[in-house]
Order: structure tokens, then C-alpha cells, then sequence
């Protein structure tokens, strides 16, 4: 610590590092994130593996969250994307998994969040926007196009509302990555400061501390809550492939 | 790590230098977790799924089926117990008129039996008083001679044994 007192970066820990030093940051080289993102896998894998293999009629615990995940993600596939979306099924509780295993990982102290960046999220949200918006197009063809055609408008409003409709669906990639990245880098920061205050206020180190716990509950809360989100979103704009009219 | 140029900066996220590696890295975790789940979790999961399913449907069948054979099978309680109860009735009833015929039977022997026996008793009895009345005509005659003797009055055996007979045809008719 400096000697003039407060000297918090709460930014440091997003910086990607290599995992076996050096400074050099190649796209191949193992890094934090490569870490973090293997214990999200794994983490994932444990719960809807190894939490699974009884395959008892009478779930154990892990198997009810296992089971528990399962049919909430399929539920909310069937009833905001469609039931023809359950083929997509699999990619959406690969992204749903993911999210909120490295949300959750990254609230352990000294973890790196993977979901904190913005090159993560936006590939993650890039991924969706990109397919899905073939998908329309494979399926429906031009007609896809009607997305942007509010046919229950009238007629000289239609293109200025289609031209807000363009403009809305090229932000969706953008708003669906940068909240995600956006509500795990803020959240994180802010509990970096907290606890930085805890070290520079001396005799009222406690308060910063309640602070922080308080701030951990509520960063709990919006891990989960921020998967949910953008998988739920991923299935709205799933929904507008598979079923373009409005 | 605190020299790093991009910690003074601020954000590492938008250091660019580190996105080939953050992408590469996302694919790589991507794929392989879209392989774990849609290979071996996702089925195993709707496999125990629809398990339950199967066995909660089956248990609740066969509920059904339990029910259905316990409401039979009172059923049929409730007919054997009707049945015994018409068995049990007539077999009451046979005995009671095999006992009746026997009584009646044996009512009528000892009936005849009876009869028989006062038959005969009257004939004994008539026989008994048939001697008598004619112990009783004899006591009388010869009494009536002894009588006739004392008061010396003459009087031969036919006449007094007529009045005897006479007197207690009499008597007998009183």
C-alpha cells in the first residue's frame, strides 16, 4: 500500500494474465481465463453429471437441482421460444450453465469472472444474434423481413417503424453482451472498493465490511438473475426466428 | 503485476490485445460443454425424467387396478355371505320339517299305540264289569234266598233270581 493512504485498483482483477508467467498474451496461451472457464465446465458437469448418476426415481439433492435446472430451462424454452425452439434446447442450457457457473465462480474471493468482459459476452451474444438471425432467414426466407413490417400499423408509419425495428434489432447484441459484462464488472469493482475502504478507514473497518457482505448477497442474487436474463433473452430472440410475425 | 501499463489505465477489458485469447479460450469451453451436456447430461437427465414419469403413471395404474380388485372382491364377499345366509336358512328350514315329519310320525305311533292300549283296557274293563254284574246277580239271588229263608217265605229259585234281574236292570238303568 502507498503511504498516502487509499490506493485501491478494483480494476485489477479482470486483468487477463498468463497462467504460467510471462507477459505475452497469445490467443493459445492458458491464461486466468482459460482456467476460470475450465472450472465453470467442470463445475457444470458436475452438477448435471456426476450430480445425475443415480438416475434414482427418488432424486438425491444434487439430482433435484440437476433435474430442477433442467426443466426450468426447458419450461422457459418451450413457453417463450415455442415448442418447435426445443431443438435448440441444448445450446441454451450451454449458455445458461455457463453464465451462471462463471457468474457464480467469479464470487469467490480472488476469482477471476470470465463473464466480466466484454469480449466474452459479446461472442456469447454475437453467437445468438448471428444464428438466430439465419435461422430466420433460412426458415422463412424474405419473409423474415416482416419482423420489421408492422403489418397492424398504418401505412405511412410502417417505415419509420420498420426503420426503429432495424435499429432495435442491431442493438440487441450490443445491450445482450454489455449487461452481462456490464452487471459483473460494476458489481465486482464496487466490492473491490468496499473492501479497500475496510483496510484505509482503521477503527470503522466494520462498516465497509458490513457493506461488503450485504453487497456479496445482492451479488449473488444478480449472478443468477443476470444468466436468467440473458438466457431468457437469447430465447425471445429465438422466438422472433421461428415465429417472425408479430 | 502492478506495473503493468493497463492497470493505470483502467479498463482490462478493453484492452484488445487479450481478446484472441479470451475468444479462443470461450469457443474451446463452449464446445466442450455443449458436447458434455447434449451427449451424456441432458439425456441422462430426460432419461430419469421420463423414468418418473413412467413409474408415477404405472404406480397410479396400479392403484387403479387395486382398487378395482378389492371393490370385486367385496363384492364378492358380500354375495358368498348372502349365499351362506340362503344355505344356512334352508338348511334350518329342512331340518325343522324333518323334525316335524319325524314328530308327527312318532305323534301318530304313540297315538295308535295309546288307542290300542285303551282298546284294550275297555275290553278288560267291560270283561271286569261283566263278571262283576254277574258275581253281583248271584250275591244278590243268594242273599234274596238267605233273606227269603229267614222270613220262611217259600219261594222258588226262578222267581227271585227274575226279580234280581229285574231290580238291577233297574239299577243299571238308574
Amino acid at each position: 500500500m502507498a503511504e498516502n493512504g487509499i490506493d485501491i485498483r478494483p480494476m485489477d482483477q479482470f486483468v487477463v494474465k498468463p497462467l504460467f508467467g510471462g507477459d505475452v498474451v497469445n490467443w493459445y496461451t492458458p491464461t486466468n481465463v482459460t482456467l476460470w472457464m475450465a472450472l465453470a465446465v467442470l463445475a457444470a458437469t458436475a452438477l448435471m453429471v456426476y450430480g445425475s448418476r443415480g438416475r434414482a426415481v427418488i432424486p438425491s439433492r444434487a439430482q433435484s437441482v440437476a433435474e430442477m435446472t433442467y426443466s426450468f430451462i426447458y419450461k422457459m424454452v418451450q413457453d417463450v421460444a415455442g415448442r418447435d425452439a426445443v431443438r435448440f434446447f441444448p445450446y441454451i442450457m450451454t449458455v445458461f450453465l455457463f453464465v451462471m457457473m462463471a457468474n457464480l465462480l467469479g464470487l469467490i474471493p480472488f476469482a477471476f469472472t470470465t463473464t466480466s468482459h466484454i469480449a466474452v459476452t459479446a461472442v456469447l451474444a454475437l453467437t445468438v444474434f448471428i444464428s438466430v438471425t439465419a435461422l430466420g432467414f433460412i426458415l422463412h426466407g424474405t419473409k423474415f423481413l416482416k419482423l420489421f413490417w408492422v403489418d397492424s400499423a398504418p401505412l405511412p408509419l410502417r417505415p419509420v417503424l420498420a426503420l426503429i425495428e432495424l435499429i432495435s434489432y442491431f442493438v440487441r447484441p450490443v445491450s445482450h453482451s454489455i449487461r452481462l459484462a456490464g452487471a459483473m464488472m460494476a458489481g465486482h469493482a464496487v466490492a473491490k472498493v468496499f473492501a479497500g475502504f475496510a483496510a484505509a478507514l482503521g477503527a470503522a473497518f466494520f462498516l465497509p465490511i458490513l457493506a461488503v457482505t450485504a453487497l456479496y448477497a445482492l451479488e449473488l442474487l444478480v449472478a443468477v438473475i443476470q444468466a436468467y436474463v440473458f438466457t431468457i433473452l437469447t430465447c425471445v430472440y429465438l422466438k422472433d426466428a421461428l415465429h417472425p410475425a408479430h | 503485476m502492478e506495473d503493468s501499463a493497463e492497470n493505470a489505465v483502467g479498463m482490462p477489458q478493453l484492452d484488445f490485445s487479450t481478446f484472441p485469447n479470451q475468444i479462443f479460450w470461450l469457443l474451446v469451453a463452449m464446445v466442450a460443454l455443449y458436447m458434455i451436456l447434449s451427449r451424456v447430461a441432458l439425456p441422462q437427465i430426460a432419461a430419469v425424467l421420463a423414468d418418473r414419469r413412467g413409474t408415477i403413471t404405472a404406480d397410479i395404474a396400479a392403484a387403479e387396478e387395486a382398487k378395482q380388485k378389492a371393490v370385486e372382491a367385496e363384492d364378492a364377499y358380500h354375495k358368498a355371505l348372502a349365499e351362506a345366509r340362503a344355505e344356512a336358512g334352508r338348511i334350518v328350514d329342512q331340518a325343522r320339517a324333518e323334525m316335524q315329519a319325524e314328530l308327527d310320525k312318532q305323534m301318530a305311533k304313540a297315538e295308535a299305540e295309546i288307542a290300542a292300549q285303551s282298546a284294550e283296557s275297555e275290553a278288560r274293563i267291560r270283561e271286569i264289569r261283566a263278571s262283576t254284574m254277574d258275581m253281583v246277580s248271584e250275591i244278590a239271588r243268594d242273599t234274596a234266598s238267605e233273606v227269603l229263608g229267614v222270613f220262611a217265605v217259600k219261594a222258588d229259585a226262578k222267581t227271585v233270581s227274575a226279580a234280581v234281574d229285574a231290580q238291577l236292570k233297574r239299577e243299571d238303568a238308574a
